[in-house]
């Protein structure tokens, strides 16, 4: 081989060239591949309002509805419940709600825009199973501080009745509250804020 | 003398395509040390697992329909109306479980014979990253019967990209393909589990291979038998794989496949822990089941997520488990690979950490109970502290001289005359005569003689640890 006459600068810069344009080629090639795997527009599509009627509905009651393929809660909240609400403050994590998802209708101290009928999205926020429903005082299991509330079996988190985690659980943020408006006193839509009046 | 029809067709191809050459290389003139023991059976074992998750799962795909709507009941409907389905999908359930059971028994054989030290890093590495993509694809292939375990547990998993900061909640809706585990997620990871990570491990496989026949396997002493060759430039502690280890490999085979057919015809969901009950019932995202846990073999990880109070560091705890792994050559400082020839300290280490692992691997299957995420934290700490104070305790360490050539171990034929002069150690012969006139040999057995057998046994532990 003669080596003299290559012009090895050429060479390289036309390897270069090559490379970049083939890198932004190939990136412009990713954006289709990889975002034919975000939601499609059916899913996207999917996340229809709920119309839920609780008139039926008992004291203590805890209701499942499905919106947007997760479970919601619709917890009828007896008067006694609501005072156990005061009492666990100080073992949250956040009980004025600061750092957790809700609508601002519900950020309040009980979490709902009727102090009764407490909503919220039944997936733990540590990982996302749905914790059980666990109303009964101080159950052997749940030692004789519990005043009632949700439990996520997967990996211990505890919530209290407004959907509040307790401190020292893997679940960093309160139990989300979905958007939902009253329609009656007994029809809810669960997927629709309330219109600001404001 | 004119070649055979077969000898010319040999020849037609040998010009054409190095058959010969590859066969010698890596089986026939492939010079692997004398002295495997048991622990050198898991890696064919492995590789006979993967053809058999082949084979089945291909069986699988031609009856099973990756549609939320017909998922659960097309899984029934192989084990119900299909022709064998039963059998074929029990060894592809058992199957994913055998695989764990003999990469744990792999990695753990590296482990103790030092298998991951230079010259060997890539070999581990590729190793590790095959374990990598043999937990994706079980997790992936657990979602398929659409069961209320796969629902849940691919629920948990896919909310763990969800801890990561900024980027998190966007890339597990991207995974998902869904605000939910939906159809669009069963449909995907049948096609991550049926394509595209089976492609990943031949690959993987193939590079472990190739890594491992460049520098040569490990054995036992932990000594490279390249060192020394015969005149004819062959290591001299050395055999062909073929035939010795292909024969030798039959009868880890034979065993293998006895344990294998048993699980698969008396206990296929091995009491809820191959395939958990909760995963008969179909798959609904308004409930979770009572107490879920993942499969066995996930199990010491998810421990180690659930003892972490927070959900951020718990994820990287899981995956640091898993990442220390990964940097296990480096870790280590000692200047013998064997656990034979290693000092006491290793040993007493090694030990803690089998038993955190197997603890760790019991208590992910338990409740979250305050004292399980006590005992949990501990165990997981006793983990991180093997892996992390490594370089630390094997640099101390006082090892023992490493031999030349590979020492001799007894065979059980060797073994036969000690093993009686223990057995006779342990009963008393008396001679009594019936009632009939004859006189035969009444055993009992002689607690003084157990006694001093099993402290022998201990003292020897206890200096084998030293």
């Amino acid at each position: 081989m003669i080596h003299e006459d290559v012009n090895t600068s050429k060479r390289q810069f036309l390897t270069t060239a090559l490379s970049v344009v083939g890198a932004v080629g190939a990136g412009y090639l990713a954006v289709p591949f990889l975002s034919q795997m975000q939601p499609s527009a059916k899913a996207m599509a999917a996340g229809a309002p709920v119309e839920v009627d609780i008139s039926k509905m008992e004291e203590g009651q805890l209701l499942r509805v499905a919106w947007r393929g997760k479970p919601v809660w619709i917890l009828n909240r007896t008067p006694e419940a609501l005072k156990t609400l005061s009492a666990v403050e100080s073992q949250l994590a956040d009980p004025s709600s600061d750092e957790s998802v809700q609508p601002t209708s519900s950020k309040n101290a009980v979490r709902s825009i009727k102090p009764e009928v407490f909503i919220a999205v039944g997936l733990c926020t540590h990982l996302g199973c749905s914790p059980t429903f666990r109303p009964e005082i101080a159950p052997h299991d749940l030692g004789a501080d519990w005043q009632g509330g949700f439990f996520c079996p997967c990996h211990g988190s505890k919530f209290d009745l407004a959907g509040r985690v307790y401190r020292g659980v893997p679940a960093p943020t309160n139990l989300d509250v979905p958007p939902y408006r009253y329609i009656t006193d007994t029809q809810i839509i669960i997927g629709e804020e309330e219109e600001k009046t404001a | 003398m004119k070649p055979t029809r077969i000898e010319a067709c040999c020849n037609w191809v040998e010009k054409r395509f190095p058959m010969s050459k590859l066969w010698n290389d890596h089986m026939a003139q492939y010079y692997a040390p004398k002295n495997f023991n048991f622990w050198y059976f898991f890696g064919s074992l492995a590789l006979l697992i993967l053809v058999n998750q082949f084979i089945t799962g291909i069986l699988l795909t031609m009856n099973y329909k990756p549609d939320a709507k017909l998922a659960f009941d097309s899984v029934e409907y192989i084990m119900r109306d299909v022709d064998w389905g039963w059998l074929v999908r029990y060894m592809h359930s058992t199957g994913a479980s055998a695989f764990f059971i003999v990469v744990y028994l792999h990695m753990f054989r590296g482990l103790i014979y030092g298998s991951f030290k230079q010259p060997r890093e890539l070999i581990w590495t590729f190793g590790m990253l095959i374990f990598v993509c043999l937990m994706a694809e079980a997790f992936m292939g657990y979602l398929l019967p659409w069961g209320q375990m796969s629902y849940w547990g691919a629920q948990v998993i896919i909310s763990l990209f969800s801890a990561i900061p900024v980027i998190g909640d966007d890339l597990s809706l991207w995974i998902r393909g869904d605000y939910v585990i939906s159809d669009a997620t069963l449909n995907r990871f049948f096609a991550f589990h049926v394509i595209a990570v089976p492609l990943v491990l031949i690959m993987l496989v193939f590079l472990h291979i190739v890594a491992l026949h460049e520098v040569g396997s490990n054995n036992p002493d932990g000594i490279e038998i390249k060192e020394s060759k015969d005149p004819w430039g062959h290591p001299v502690d050395g055999i062909p794989f073929h035939p010795y280890y292909t024969v030798k490999d039959i009868v880890g085979v034979g065993v293998f496949m006895f344990f294998f057919a048993t699980i698969i015809f008396y206990m296929p969901d091995m009491g809820g822990y191959f395939l958990e009950h909760a995963n008969f019932i179909p798959a609904d995202p308004l409930k979770t089941p009572e107490h879920i846990a993942p499969v066995w073999y996930f199990t010491p990880f998810y421990a180690i997520l659930r003892a972490v109070p927070d959900k951020f560091a718990g994820v990287i705890a899981m995956g640091g488990a898993i990442v220390v792994l990964f940097m296990l050559p480096w870790l280590d400082r000692s200047p013998v690979k064997s656990v034979r020839y290693r000092g006491g300290i290793f040993k007493k280490a090694l030990v803690f950490f089998v038993i955190s692992f197997l603890a760790l691997g019991y208590l992910g299957t338990q409740p979250a109970t305050y004292g399980a995420v006590i005992a949990a934290r501990i165990f997981t700490a006793i983990y991180f502290g093997f892996f992390l104070l490594m370089p630390i305790y094997t640099r101390w360490e006082k090892t023992k001289p490493v031999p030349k050539s590979l020492t001799h171990t007894p065979s059980l034929e060797e073994r036969i005359p000690a093993i009686k002069a223990t057995l006779a150690e342990m009963v008393v012969t008396t001679e009594v005569t019936t009632t009939d006139g004859r006189t035969t040999s009444q055993i009992k057995p002689n607690p003084a003689g157990i006694k001093a057998v099993l402290i022998r046994f201990a003292k020897n532990l206890k200096a084998s640890l030293e």
